[in-house]
C-alpha cells in the first residue's frame, strides 16, 4: 500500500487479510490510471457522449422565491441512469476493464448504484451481479427491473433489516470468495481504502462543473452548497471543488427518518459515534458495546448506519457542517419542487431540497445557494405517492 | 521488566504446550449460542471430549469474514441482548474449569475499539484469554491492538490466507504470536465438501518462515479433512461452522446438542 487512506484519524483498511492484496492491487491500478491520458480520454468521452455531461446548473426561479434567495440546482438527475452514481460506475467500470477483471459485483440501496453498475456491465460486456436488500427490492422495484433488463443478476439479501448495510456485507463476502476474477464496484465514499479516494475522484466532476458554471452565471462563488448524505458520495462530489473557498458553506443533510430522538433514522454523523465498520474508521450508529444499529429512512439511498470517513474529518476541521431532515420534511419537499419547478427529485435529494427551504429563511435575497440534485424521483413514485396519499 | 517477560512466557506456554505434545484439534463456537448457560456447557463438553485449544467467537452484527452459519449464530446471541461482560463471565468460568486449555477469541475490531483497546485486552486477560484474532484487522491497522496485547500478555493471532504475499507474510510474522491461523481457501467461514489444494501450497510457503505452529481453519468439517491437512504440515485444525451447525439443527434439545458435539469432537480429535 502506498497510502493508508486516512482523512485525519478516519479511514483506513479494516478488512480481513484475504482482501488486503486485492486492495493493494486496486490502489496500484488506480494510481496508474488516474492520470493516464488514454484512460481519461476514454472516460471523458463516455461521460460526455454516453452519460450526458456536463449536467446543467439550473437557476430555479420559482423555487428561489420559496427559499428567499438565489437557488441553483446541479442537475445530476439528468445524468444517464438518473443519478450521480453513473459518474462512479463508469469510472470504476473502466478501471475494471483496464485491470482485466472478468466479473463485476456491487451493492445497492436505492438501486441507483446497482443500475449504474448494471449499465456499465452491459456497456463493457462484463457479467454483473448486484447485492440488494429485500426491503430495498420492495421499495425500489423500478430500479430492480432496470438492472434486470440490462442483464445484471440480482442477489436478494434477507439478513438484518434487508437494506444497504447487509447488501454491502454480502458483496464483501462475495469479493473475499471470488477475489481473483472479480472487481467490486463500491458505490460510495465509504468502505476500506482506496474506495473513499477512488469514488471521490470519479464524483468530484460534479463540483468542478458546478463551480465553473456558477462563476459564469453569477460572477461569484455561492454562499452555500447543500447535498444529502448517506454514505456521502454526491456530497463529497460537489464539496470537493469548493473546499478551499472558505466563504462557501458546505452543508450535508442526513436522513432524520421519524426524528433523530427516535430510533428510526440514519443520521450517522449527527447521532453516531466513532467506530470501525465495513472497512473504515468513521462515524457509526451503534450501541454502547459497538454492535451496529438498525437504521431507518424513507429514502433507501440514505438508509445506512455508516458514512464515508472524509465527512467526519471535514466536520472536525470545521470545513463542513451536517444537519438532518425528517421523512415528512423530505416528502413535502419532494412534492413542492415537483409542483413549482416540474422537477421530481429522488427522495434522497429531497432531503437537500427540504433543508434549502429552511436555510433560505436565514439568507439574504441576493445570497446564492447551490443544491446538488443528485437524482431524479422516478424510482420513488409508488413509494412516495403512497406516503403522500396521492392516488392515480 | 523481568516479571513481565516471565509472565509473557507463561501465557504463551499454554499454546506452546498444546501444540508441542501432539497435533491440535481446535473447536470453535460463538459464546452465548444458543444461550449463555448452554454455551458454557458446550464449551466444557468440547474440553471433556478432547479439544486441545478453544477458539471462541464473539458475536457481532456484521461479521463480514463469516458465512451464513456463523452469522446466524451471532444473530441468536445478539437477539438475547447478551453483553460482553456476560461473555467474559462464561470465559472466566471456563478458565476455572480448565487451567491448561489455551483460549483464543475471534472478534471484530469495533467491539474492542468501543470498550477501549487497552481495557479490552486487560479484561480478556483477566477472564483467562490467551490469544486474540481480530477478523477485520490487517497488520497495517494492528499497531494499537498489538501494543495492547503485549501489555496485557495476550498473543496477537494473525491470519495468513492464500492471497497473502511474501512481503505481507514477513510483516505478519514480525507481530504474530501463539500460532498462525492459516485460512484454507478464498472465502468466508463455512463447511465445504472438499479441501482446496491451495492450502498445501500455502502451508509449504509459510512453514519454513516461522517457528509458530500453523493451525488451518475455514471449510474443515470431516475427519478425512483433518488427516489430509495435518499430513500436509499443519500443527492443528480449527473447526467452526460444522459445530455451530449442530447447535442450529438441535435448538429444540439441549441434551442432543451436547451429545452430538461430544461425539463430533471425539471423532474429529481421533483423526489428529
Amino acid at each position: 500500500m502506498k497510502s493508508k487512506g486516512k482523512f485525519g484519524k478516519y479511514g483506513g483498511m479494516f478488512v480481513p487479510e484475504t482482501l488486503m492484496p486485492a486492495l493493494e492491487e486496486l490502489e496500484a491500478a488506480f494510481n496508474k490510471y488516474r492520470n493516464d491520458k488514454k484512460f481519461n480520454r476514454e472516460l471523458n468521452e463516455l461521460l460526455k457522449d454516453y452519460a450526458g455531461r456536463p449536467t446543467p446548473l439550473y437557476f430555479a426561479k420559482k423555487f428561489s422565491a420559496v427559499c428567499g434567495c438565489r437557488v441553483y440546482l446541479k442537475r445530476e438527475d439528468l445524468l444517464h441512469g438518473g443519478a450521480h452514481k453513473t459518474n462512479n460506475g463508469l469510472g470504476q467500470g473502466l478501471l475494471a476493464k483496464y485491470m482485466g477483471k472478468k466479473r463485476l459485483i456491487a451493492e445497492t440501496g436505492a438501486g441507483q448504484h446497482g443500475f449504474a453498475t448494471a449499465l456499465v456491465g452491459a456497456y463493457f460486456g462484463i457479467p454483473t451481479e448486484i447485492y440488494m436488500g429485500v426491503e430495498d427490492i420492495r421499495r425500489q422495484h423500478m430500479n430492480v427491473l432496470r438492472m434486470l433488463v440490462c442483464g445484471a443478476k440480482i442477489n436478494p439479501v434477507s439478513t438484518g433489516t434487508g437494506t444497504l448495510k447487509e447488501a454491502i456485507n454480502d458483496a464483501l463476502r462475495d469479493w473475499i470468495t471470488n477475489i481473483e476474477t472479480t472487481y467490486y464496484v463500491f458505490g460510495t465514499v465509504a468502505g476500506p481504502h482506496p474506495y473513499p479516494t477512488i469514488v471521490k475522484h470519479f464524483q468530484k466532476i460534479i463540483g468542478k462543473e458546478a463551480r465553473r458554471q456558477i462563476l459564469r452565471a453569477e460572477g461569484r462563488l455561492p454562499d452555500a452548497v447543500v447535498a444529502c448524505v448517506g454514505g456521502g458520495s454526491n456530497a463529497m462530489g460537489i464539496f470537493d471543488a469548493f473546499r478551499n473557498d472558505a466563504s462557501v458553506r458546505l452543508i450535508g443533510v442526513e436522513p432524520g427518518g421519524k426524528g433523530i430522538n427516535t430510533p428510526y433514522h440514519g443520521a450517522s454523523l449527527t447521532k453516531g459515534r466513532e467506530g470501525v465498520f465495513q472497512g473504515s474508521l468513521s462515524y457509526v450508529l451503534q450501541n454502547k458495546e459497538g454492535q451496529i444499529q438498525d437504521t431507518y429512512s424513507i429514502s433507501a439511498g440514505l438508509d445506512y448506519p455508516g458514512i464515508g470517513p472524509e465527512h467526519p474529518h471535514l466536520r472536525d476541521i470545521r470545513r463542513a457542517e451536517y444537519t438532518t431532515i425528517t421523512d415528512k420534511e423530505a416528502l413535502a419537499a419532494f412534492r413542492l419542487l415537483s409542483e413549482v419547478e416540474g422537477i421530481i427529485p429522488a427522495l434522497e435529494s429531497a432531503h437537500a431540497i427540504a433543508y434549502a427551504i429552511k436555510l433560505g429563511k436565514k439568507m439574504k435575497k441576493s445570497d446564492i445557494m447551490v443544491i446538488n440534485l443528485s437524482g431524479r424521483g422516478d424510482k420513488d413514485m409508488d413509494h412516495a405517492c403512497n406516503a403522500l396519499g396521492i392516488k392515480g | 521488566m523481568r516479571a513481565m517477560h516471565w509472565g509473557l512466557r507463561v501465557e504463551m506456554d499454554r499454546y506452546k504446550k498444546a501444540f508441542s505434545k501432539k497435533k491440535a484439534f481446535i473447536p470453535f463456537t460463538v459464546v452465548g449460542d444458543p444461550d449463555l448457560k448452554t454455551s458454557e456447557q458446550i464449551i466444557r463438553t468440547m474440553i471433556d471430549s478432547g479439544a486441545d485449544a478453544l477458539e471462541l467467537g464473539i458475536a457481532f452484527t456484521d461479521p463480514i469474514a463469516d458465512g451464513t452459519t456463523i452469522q446466524k449464530a451471532d444473530d441468536r446471541v445478539l437477539k438475547r441482548r447478551t453483553n460482553l461482560d456476560e461473555i467474559f463471565g462464561v470465559i472466566k468460568r471456563i478458565r476455572k474449569y480448565s487451567n491448561e486449555i489455551p483460549i483464543g477469541l475471534l472478534i471484530y475490531y469495533n467491539l474492542i475499539y468501543q470498550r477501549g483497546i487497552e481495557k479490552f485486552y486487560r479484561d480478556a486477560k483477566n477472564a483467562g484469554v490467551d490469544g486474540i484474532l481480530v477478523a477485520d484487522l490487517p497488520i497495517e491497522e494492528a499497531g494499537d491492538a498489538v501494543k495492547a496485547a503485549r501489555k496485557a500478555k495476550i498473543s496477537p493471532i494473525f491470519i495468513v490466507s492464500p492471497t497473502t504475499t511474501a512481503n505481507r507474510l514477513k510483516k505478519i510474522l514480525r507481530h504474530a504470536r501463539g500460532f498462525i491461523y492459516v485460512v484454507s481457501l478464498l472465502g468466508v467461514t463455512g463447511a465445504r465438501h472438499r479441501i482446496n489444494p491451495a492450502v498445501y501450497r500455502l502451508l509449504k510457503f509459510v512453514k519454513p518462515k516461522t517457528k509458530l505452529p500453523l493451525a488451518v481453519g475455514f471449510g474443515i468439517s470431516k475427519p478425512e479433512h483433518v488427516k489430509a491437512i495435518l499430513s500436509g504440515g499443519a500443527s492443528g485444525v480449527i473447526v467452526g461452522s460444522a459445530i455451530v451447525k449442530i447447535i442450529e439443527k438441535n435448538l429444540g434439545s439441549k441434551k442432543r446438542i451436547l451429545s452430538r458435539i461430544s461425539s463430533y469432537v471425539r471423532k474429529m480429535k481421533s483423526a489428529t
